[in-house]
């Protein structure tokens, strides 16, 4: 059956068709050489044994499904965050196309990123001409207000050096001498997509601070009773930004948000397209040297950041992804503790909100056995708060996560008397998980939409939180920072706790052994 | 502390461009100067003479087996020898495979990023060859070495090198802050040496800042895997490094920006010096009996 125009098929349908199934079936048989079923079965079985997973975790020069991407897509988030700035990506196209279309189809947004369109001669004589016409077609065609510069492989391997780049650009009249055009070195291949959002954010800092790359005298800081605050690379960056505005402005704190995509990501349909909407202001970002403190929710997507921000004279707190009520307690009394501040009554309710939420729920959540994969902040937060629930994060694995993650996780697990059997796997990927749900099975998986074949393989049910979550829409609308994003956390998890516990129980009159319909 | 001077040699393979960096920063350290040399070829022999050491274990070696840049630390990489001197190898693949150039970016960010620049009076890079592509450019970017000696000798290959390392300096030097610091000339003996070294600059626009007489003794003291200075403090030799040393100290700040020539240029210059005749355009592409044809 051909497609009809009146009735399109999507290819999920399409190919259960049976002139699809039948051509499946004689490819199979005809040309894909396949192993007998039953080898492929007992490949299988044996992949879930123990003895499997001590071969697996001897692997030493092979990656299967790492959960983390590439530097420049977090240089891409950062950047978006600042008003009217265009992305601009000096390297190749393909590797461009991947970051917008990885944050389109999480935030089902567009998401406005160039490239410079680096192609072999580029290779052989260096980007910079791909850079003096990048730069002049961006401003001309786009009119943004900001064009902030990272780089690929590609132009990391030769060795471009952006900021003589920019100013040769510059000089060429590609863009005006004054137009900002912040930039920050962003290989791929080194670090995690955490790195590239604290390289691009450094970057950008760094620009308007220290004299905009020796074009203006460094700003001098004024301290004044601003706190500036980082959310870091977060998947939930909508909601959060927005719970976190509220927080400051019901504490009546003076803030800034640095690189603020919360509109970005979430721009209204009114008829028009924009390709801007929101972001931190460049006055803002220009004037957050004047701060008291900066506040970042996650320490290892801002280090660099943050030691930059400290050698301007500032205080710097950072957290680890904050996720329920102590670690919320935390945030809260720090900016408490720095701004002199009170907690206002408004934010005590919802805490006791959430405990009481915590509490009714609590005989269906205690004891279960968990498995987080993530960036490691969000790992951190995530862990932190099902101990906090009695749970147990019995493994905790994250790609990105480097040695001190791994000490901070093992210094969590210490402070818990749940945490006695849960173990913390730095450096490692999701085939290592899957080794590990096969011979310590657990009750419940966190991680992102590509844990949907560990759930599959495994059997283990699988909770989407993190980045990126292609597959369920709009959790990024909604906090999990706050005391009302634990809550909403806290009802992720127990409304797939129920769902299984729904599809053990309604075989008619085999498994429902009651009427009860009551949890 | 006084600022950080940072300062690179460049100049074709096999000058004696890491046996005159050695000496001299050699000399600036019995001068009471604290260093850095941070050796950028994948041949690893920019700090054997300061190490007594055959190579020393390169960044990109230790990196390799540790797993990743990120995993190392600077004392891994970091390795102390005479007067003090401290030393790091960026490394490289071997030859015919991978990028040299970017291990040098890699090493050179590594270096910053663990602070091996702290509590240092001089950062000495010393650099492979011509710069022949960005990452053997890394030093000379903005906020690196502020100026760069370039190596060289009478022989036309090396002064065409020179000329174009002095593009590569020029390329950057508009939009940063590198300055050619001046060259210095390795004698090799060869025809009018010195007329030529200080023709060169000239045509550079900047000087021949020493005139390194060839001497045995560099030999005899490379083959004991050490400096002159070290070897025989009392030699010429000595003398001329600390002459060498004394000159660079001074020429801080001094640099220019060069104005490099092209090779048409060049070869005019060797034929002013009579080093190369003026070529007969009826004899090029002419065989030796084809031209014995022609005169008999």
């Amino acid at each position: 059956m051909t497609q009809n125009a009146e009735n399109v098929l999507d290819h999920l349908e399409l190919f259960r068709g049976p002139e699809y199934q039948q051509m499946l079936a004689n490819k199979r048989a005809l040309f894909e050489n396949a192993h007998d079923p039953a080898e492929v079965e007992r490949i299988r079985e044996w992949a879930k044994t123990p003895e499997y997973r001590e071969k697996n975790f001897a692997r030493e020069e092979l990656t299967i499904n790492p959960a983390k991407a590439c530097q420049p897509l977090g240089a891409v988030f950062a950047s978006v965050g600042f008003e009217g700035t265009l992305p601009f990506v000096h390297g190749s196209q393909g590797c461009v196309a991947y970051y917008r279309s990885h944050l389109s189809r999480h935030f089902k947004e567009p998401t406005s990123c160039v490239s410079s369109s680096m192609t072999e001669d580029a290779a052989v004589f260096g980007g910079l001409n791909n850079m003096v016409d990048g730069l002049a077609n961006s401003y001309n065609m786009y009119k943004p207000k900001m064009i902030a510069v990272s780089t690929t492989c590609m132009a990391e391997v030769i060795g471009d050096d952006l900021n003589a780049f920019i100013k040769t650009s510059k000089e060429k009249g590609s863009v005006p001498a004054e137009f900002d055009v912040p930039f920050a070195h962003t290989p791929a291949f080194v670090g995690s997509h955490v790195t590239g959002y604290d390289n691009a954010l450094k970057g950008i800092l760094e620009h308007f601070w220290d004299g905009k790359a020796g074009s203006e005298p460094k700003l001098e800081r004024k301290p004044n009773e601003r706190i500036n605050f980082i959310g870091g690379f977060d998947g939930y960056t909508v909601g959060n930004i927005r719970e976190i505005k509220r927080i400051f402005e019901v504490m009546g704190v003076d803030y800034t948000i640095l690189a603020d995509n919360s509109d970005v990501f979430d721009t209204p349909t009114e008829g028009e397209f924009r390709m801007y909407d929101g972001g931190t202001t460049l006055a803002d970002a220009a004037n957050a040297i004047h701060a008291k403190a900066t506040i970042s929710m996650q320490q290892y997507c801002t280090e660099k950041t943050l030691s930059f921000i400290e050698s301007h004279g500032q205080k710097v707190v950072s957290f680890n992804h904050p996720v329920g009520v102590s670690a919320t307690d935390d945030f809260l009394m720090t900016l408490s503790h720095i701004t002199g501040k009170a907690i206002p009554k408004i934010l005590e309710q919802e805490r006791g909100r959430l405990v009481d939420a915590m509490a009714d729920s609590s005989a269906h959540i205690h004891g279960k056995r968990f498995a987080i994969y993530g960036d490691p902040d969000l790992c951190y937060g995530l862990a932190a708060f099902l101990l906090e629930l009695g749970a147990e994060p019995t493994h905790v694995l994250s790609t990105n996560g480097n040695k001190a993650w791994e000490e901070k996780m093992q210094a969590l697990f210490a402070s818990s008397q749940y945490a006695k059997d849960c173990h913390v796997y730095p450096g490692k990927d999701l085939w290592h998980m899957r080794s590990l749900l096969f011979t310590e099975p657990v009750d419940l998986l966190i991680g992102n939409t590509y844990g949907k074949y560990l759930e599959r393989d495994t059997g283990t049910p699988l909770i989407r939180i993190g980045f990126p979550v292609f597959d369920r829409h709009h959790h990024h609308r909604y906090p999990v920072w706050g005391y009302q994003g634990g809550l909403n956390v806290l009802v992720k998890i127990l409304d797939k706790i129920f769902e299984e516990i729904d599809k053990k129980s309604n075989v008619v009159g085999k498994t429902d052994y009651s009427f009860d319909i009551i949890r | 502390m006084a600022s950080l001077r940072q300062i690179a040699f460049y100049g074709k393979g096999g000058i004696g461009k890491s046996t005159t960096s050695q000496n001299t920063l050699a000399a600036l350290a019995e001068m009471g100067q604290k260093i850095l040399i941070v050796g950028c070829d994948p041949k690893a022999d920019s700090t054997r003479l300061i190490l007594h050491a055959k190579a020393q274990d390169t960044i990109l070696s230790l990196a390799a087996s540790a797993g990743s840049v990120e995993d190392l630390e600077i004392e891994d990489v970091l390795k102390v020898g005479y007067k003090d001197i401290r030393c790091v190898e960026s490394g490289g693949p071997e030859p015919g495979v991978g990028c040299a150039g970017r291990g040098v970016i890699t090493s050179i960010n590594f270096l910053e990023e663990n602070g091996a620049y702290e509590d240092i009076d001089y950062v000495s890079y010393d650099v492979l060859g011509d710069v022949v592509c960005g990452g053997f450019a890394m030093p000379i970017r903005e906020n690196k070495a502020q100026e760069i000696y370039i190596v060289m000798s009478g022989e036309m290959m090396a002064m065409y090198a020179a000329n174009n390392i002095s593009k590569g300096i020029l390329k950057y030097a508009n939009s940063g802050g590198v300055r050619l610091g001046g060259l210095v000339c390795n004698e090799r003996q060869t025809d009018k040496e010195l007329e030529l070294a200080e023709a060169l600059a000239k045509k550079l626009g900047t000087q021949l800042i020493y005139f390194v007489p060839r001497d045995n003794v560099v030999q005899h003291a490379e083959l004991r895997r050490m400096t002159v200075l070290e070897y025989a403090p009392e030699s010429k030799q000595a003398e001329h490094y600390r002459n060498l040393a004394t000159k660079i100290h001074n020429n801080g700040g001094k640099g220019i920006i060069p104005t490099p020539i092209s090779m048409d240029e060049l070869e005019d210059m060797l034929m002013e010096h009579g080093i190369m005749k003026p070529i007969d355009e009826n004899q090029v592409g002419k065989t030796a009996s084809e031209l014995a044809a022609v005169s008999a």
